[in-house]
């Protein structure tokens, strides 16, 4: 991960970090869109692939002081709305913005 | 009896319930836009089928957040009758008040078409004019209604007799070829066949007249034990 490009020291000053968030279907759940493309890739010649799933990938920016605050937030909203626990799990990565903390409101 | 109808911005059936609903009760059935949270005037709440919010994120994800649900929410506290049918059911499961999830068909096709169903519940508030077994004939129209739980899940709802209907043959791939599920209370049913769609013989079936009258019935019951009784509620769920 990236280090904060200014610390906050208290001042309340604020990171844009960039999460990229992947979700899947859990490996135990079938993936009929996997399987399809996985079939596609056979009949083009493509003997070698093998165990193709389809995911989401989404993209968004949280404000946060510190990486854990972001991971947090980034966690609660997946929990809530960006996966459904039944049967997909998700990973995400976290980035801050590369031009330093501050976005011009 | 008074029935809601909850329309969502992509809902695309709900006026073909409210028709339905309508000529086969002689009830009163409003069609309630989804901003609206207070559904207290209503005995019976219908989330129909259709695409709500386009399926973006997933099926019934975004009409979760709704202001309705959380009527919704109430009425199926308070023990009133709530069926989610289609998009209707993906919006139970995404909010959690029936279990499981709805996924890609298995075989990646959508299914249009008359589906057998077995009613494995008959004595519920949305089954009690069916015969037990009976194989009834309603139209399924979905891509996505191949239904999953986890397998301790569905050993949860098979005993607890919260299968309600099951498809004759696999048309989706669902688990345990289950086509609807009701909540433990039993006054919360999901299911992805369209019931709206049976009930004039020139729709090739009429089989779901009954359900729609089984609600009525169960309403009315509980209307006279409600009179009736000083300290029972006269509410009943499975069993």
């Amino acid at each position: 991960m990236n280090q904060v490009l200014q610390t906050a020291n208290g001042t309340g000053a604020q990171t844009v970090w960039t999460a990229l968030v992947q979700v899947w279907l859990k490996p135990s759940v079938f993936d009929p869109q996997g399987r399809a493309v996985e079939e596609a890739l056979h009949t083009l010649g493509y003997a070698a692939a093998a165990q193709v799933r389809v995911g989401k990938c989404m993209q968004l920016q949280v404000r946060a002081a510190r990486e854990e605050e972001a991971a947090d937030l980034v966690r609660q909203m997946c929990d809530q709305v960006l996966c459904n626990p039944v049967m997909e799990t998700y990973t995400f990565t976290l980035r801050a913005k590369a031009d330093g903390a501050e976005d011009a409101p | 009896m008074k029935w809601a109808v909850i329309e969502f911005p992509g809902s695309n059936c709900d006026r073909d319930a409210v028709q339905a609903i309508a000529a086969v009760t002689g009830d009163v059935v409003d069609l309630v836009w989804h901003q609206e949270a207070a559904l207290d005037p209503y005995d019976a709440i219908v989330l129909p089928g259709g695409f709500s919010y386009g399926d973006y994120l997933r099926c019934g994800a975004i009409a979760r957040f709704s202001p309705a649900l959380a009527g919704v929410r109430a009425a199926a506290a308070a023990g009133k009758l709530v069926l989610g049918i289609c998009n209707g059911f993906q919006i139970l499961t995404e909010s959690g008040l029936l279990p499981g999830a709805l996924l890609r068909n298995r075989q990646l096709q959508f299914r249009c078409e008359v589906a057998e169903l077995e009613v494995v519940q008959p004595d519920s508030p949305f089954t009690a004019l069916y015969q037990p077994g009976e194989v009834i004939r309603i139209p399924i129209a979905h891509g996505e209604g191949r239904y999953y739980a986890p397998p301790a899940t569905l050993d949860e709802l098979e005993q607890g007799g919260r299968v309600a209907f099951r498809y004759a043959r696999d048309v989706n791939g669902s688990e345990r070829r289950i086509a609807g599920v009701l909540n433990p209370r039993g006054n919360v049913l999901g299911l992805m066949p369209h019931p709206e769609r049976a009930v004039f013989d020139w729709m090739g079936s009429i089989d779901g007249v009954r359900l729609f009258q089984s609600m009525r019935a169960f309403w009315q019951r509980q209307s006279v034990a409600a009179v009736s009784a000083s300290g029972g509620s006269g509410q009943r769920g499975l069993g």
